[in-house]
């Protein structure tokens, strides 16, 4: 018993945090079979738009089909831009309800949600480890649709300075890194969906119920977002900037949506992070 | 329940000014509902012993668990876990115990080996420098060293139990709670399981552990509690469990009816009169020996002074044994037989 009375003398030692969880968090999430194969379908929307460009012969007209499908052909660069924009609306939310749907549910399914409480996690360390897997799950998806739009690219089509949608012409380095603001932009959008995925997931031990359930609050709020009758509700709703980062592709760059953006999502985080921890923090566990 | 029903319990943690309890709960109860699972129990678990958890499934024993171990709150009463008051003290004290809760559970997609590295990286106070080494040896303490790379999805129930106590040994532990540790293992699987309560509580630990079946844990328990449809029926030592049961004496002897009288005499209350006893059906002496026995309700009366007193009446004894009541009777008289849960 020495050796327990020895390590209670010190109180904690290996970081006033515990950043082990975390590191054993991505892991578990990213070793998984499933989060593979999500990241996998994410990566064939690039490919898939530009084989299909390049192999059909007809022109692409501007106003033809997602915005910016027209400068592919011009500039391989745009492949990426394209791609997260088809992804946003419904394969992107996807796989964050599965990922956020999964958090806590998926754990006590599993019945190791009780293990971890006991180890003991800290129901609050552990919802922030969630949390942050759940984000670094966004991240790793939007990342993956603009990183391979931009390597197919590159591949089928020419690559050159990008024409901006304000007219001005960015040299090729410039261009990549608005593509990863753009990325980094989809990734704070999905912050709001992730925190309500995260919220529901306390609600149950039945993980497939809070994915769905989650997938479906974000179709909702599209919905919601295209009638005009709800013009009011509509800068509220947490997909209301998904697709504004045009303002990314001026010069110079207009931040205004980017911040707007951020400050909707961070409370929609603050409102569903609160939510779940007043679920979550007393909970009885009996998974 | 009161304090004389805990003769010289093991002190061994002096230094802390407590109770001398690793578990001591004051009127727990939990409620779902209207229904009540878990009423008014008043668990107290000396340092240092080996306690049996009893009762049928569905009596209130994982609830109870549950609750020692801040997984739920308890409606009404108090919980105190080594010395500290849950779930408010639950960071600093759940680092002291090991706990297999309702059976265990792993990531299935995930090997033995990492399983246990993920559950490690939960407690704040395990060291990540000694991981790798703590996992290997809590492996090999259960025998499943050979399996460690193996994926849990293709573990058995009985690897997978082995790996849940496994997770319980990670760290140097001062209290385990073990709920039902050998479901799904083979007798020897049950008997290596008993052979590691054993070495833990020499260690010094603790050990808490609850069954449905009594069999398994009474060769290694030193006090017990007996749980019946959400009650603590009975608890305490295992020797006072046994004295509350009824002993019996039992007398072989063609002298029946003198054997009756004497045994009247002295305050037992044999076989009813005109009863002419049971001819022993397996018996290799004389045909005309029969059985009277008598439950020994006075515990004034000893074996060797009712003897004593049937020889000198001239009773031709034969044989004769004092049947103390086995656990297993006390058992089954506190919960009932059969399946029937009790609601």
């Amino acid at each position: 018993m020495s050796s327990s009375e020895e390590r209670l003398a010190a109180p904690v030692r290996n970081g006033s945090f515990g950043w082990a969880l975390l590191a054993s968090e991505l892991a578990v999430l990213f070793r998984r079979r499933r989060t593979i194969a999500m990241l996998l379908a994410l990566a064939l929307i690039p490919i898939l738009i530009a084989v299909a460009v390049r192999l059909s012969s007809s022109e692409v007209s501007a106003g033809q089909g997602p915005p910016f499908l027209d400068r592919i052909t011009q500039n391989g660069l745009f492949v990426g831009i394209t791609a997260l924009v088809v992804a946003i609306p419904l394969f992107l939310p996807l796989t964050i309800g599965v990922a956020a749907g999964d958090t806590i549910a998926g754990e006590a399914g599993l019945g190791t949600l009780r293990y971890l409480l006991v180890a003991p996690a800290g129901r609050v360390r552990l919802l922030l480890v969630k949390f942050a897997g759940a984000a670094a799950f966004c991240l790793a998806a939007t990342l993956t649709v603009a990183i391979t739009g931009a390597v197919i690219g590159a591949i089928l089509f020419p690559i050159g300075p990008v024409t901006l949608l304000s007219g001005d012409t960015i040299s090729v380095v410039d261009s990549i890194g608005r593509s990863v603001l753009i990325a980094l932009y989809v990734t704070v959008s999905l912050l709001g969906l992730s925190a309500i995925g995260l919220f529901i997931s306390t609600l149950t031990s039945v993980p497939v119920g809070a994915m769905a359930a989650t997938i479906v609050v974000a179709v909702t709020s599209q919905i919601l977002d295209v009638l005009p009758q709800l013009e009011w509700l509509h800068p509220w709703l947490f997909s209301h900037y998904w697709l504004g980062f045009a303002d990314i592709l001026r010069q110079p760059i207009l931040w205004d949506s980017f911040s707007d953006n951020a400050l909707l999502q961070g409370g929609y985080m603050v409102v569903f992070g609160a939510l779940a921890y007043g679920r979550f923090a007393t909970k009885d566990i009996l998974s | 329940m009161s304090d004389a029903d805990w003769p010289g319990t093991a002190g061994a943690d002096t230094a802390v000014a407590d109770t001398g309890l690793a578990i001591e709960t004051v009127g727990l109860t939990k409620r779902f509902g209207r229904q009540t699972v878990v009423n008014e129990v008043d668990l107290r678990v000396p340092r240092g012993a080996v306690y049996g958890f009893l009762g049928p499934n569905g009596s209130g024993k994982t609830t109870t668990i549950r609750m020692l171990l801040g997984l739920a709150g308890a409606t009404s009463g108090r919980v105190r876990v080594l010395g500290e008051d849950m779930p408010s003290r639950l960071q600093q004290v759940l680092p002291r115990v090991g706990a297999l809760v309702e059976g265990p559970a792993f990531y299935p997609f995930l090997s033995g080996a990492a399983n246990l590295h993920r559950l490690d990286t939960a407690d704040r106070f395990a060291f990540g420098r000694t991981r790798r080494t703590r996992v290997a040896e809590a492996l090999d303490r259960v025998g499943l060293s050979h399996a460690a790379t193996k994926k849990v999805h293709a573990y058995s129930l009985g690897m997978k139990q082995r790996l849940g106590l496994a997770n319980a040994l990670l760290m140097p532990r001062d209290l385990l709670v073990l709920d039902e540790p050998t479901n799904g293992l083979d007798p020897q699987g049950t008997r290596e399981v008993r052979n590691l309560v054993r070495s833990l509580a020499a260690g010094g630990a603790t050990v808490f552990v609850s069954s449905h079946l009594l069999a398994e844990i009474e060769q290694v328990c030193t006090h017990a509690a007996v749980m019946s449809a959400g009650s603590l029926v009975a608890s305490g030592t295992l020797d006072e469990l046994r004295r509350v049961g009824q002993a019996f004496v039992r007398l072989q002897t063609p002298d029946v009816d003198i054997a009756r009288g004497v045994l009247l005499r002295l305050g037992l209350a044999p076989t009813a009169a005109g009863d002419p006893g049971h001819p022993l059906a397996d018996d290799a002496g004389p045909a005309d020996t029969y059985t009277v026995s008598a439950p020994l309700v006075d515990r004034r009366v000893t074996a060797e002074g009712i003897v004593a007193s049937l020889v000198a009446a001239n009773v031709r004894v034969r044989g004769f044994v004092v049947e103390e009541a086995s656990l297993e009777d006390r058992f089954v008289a506190l919960t009932g037989e059969g399946f029937d849960v009790v609601q």
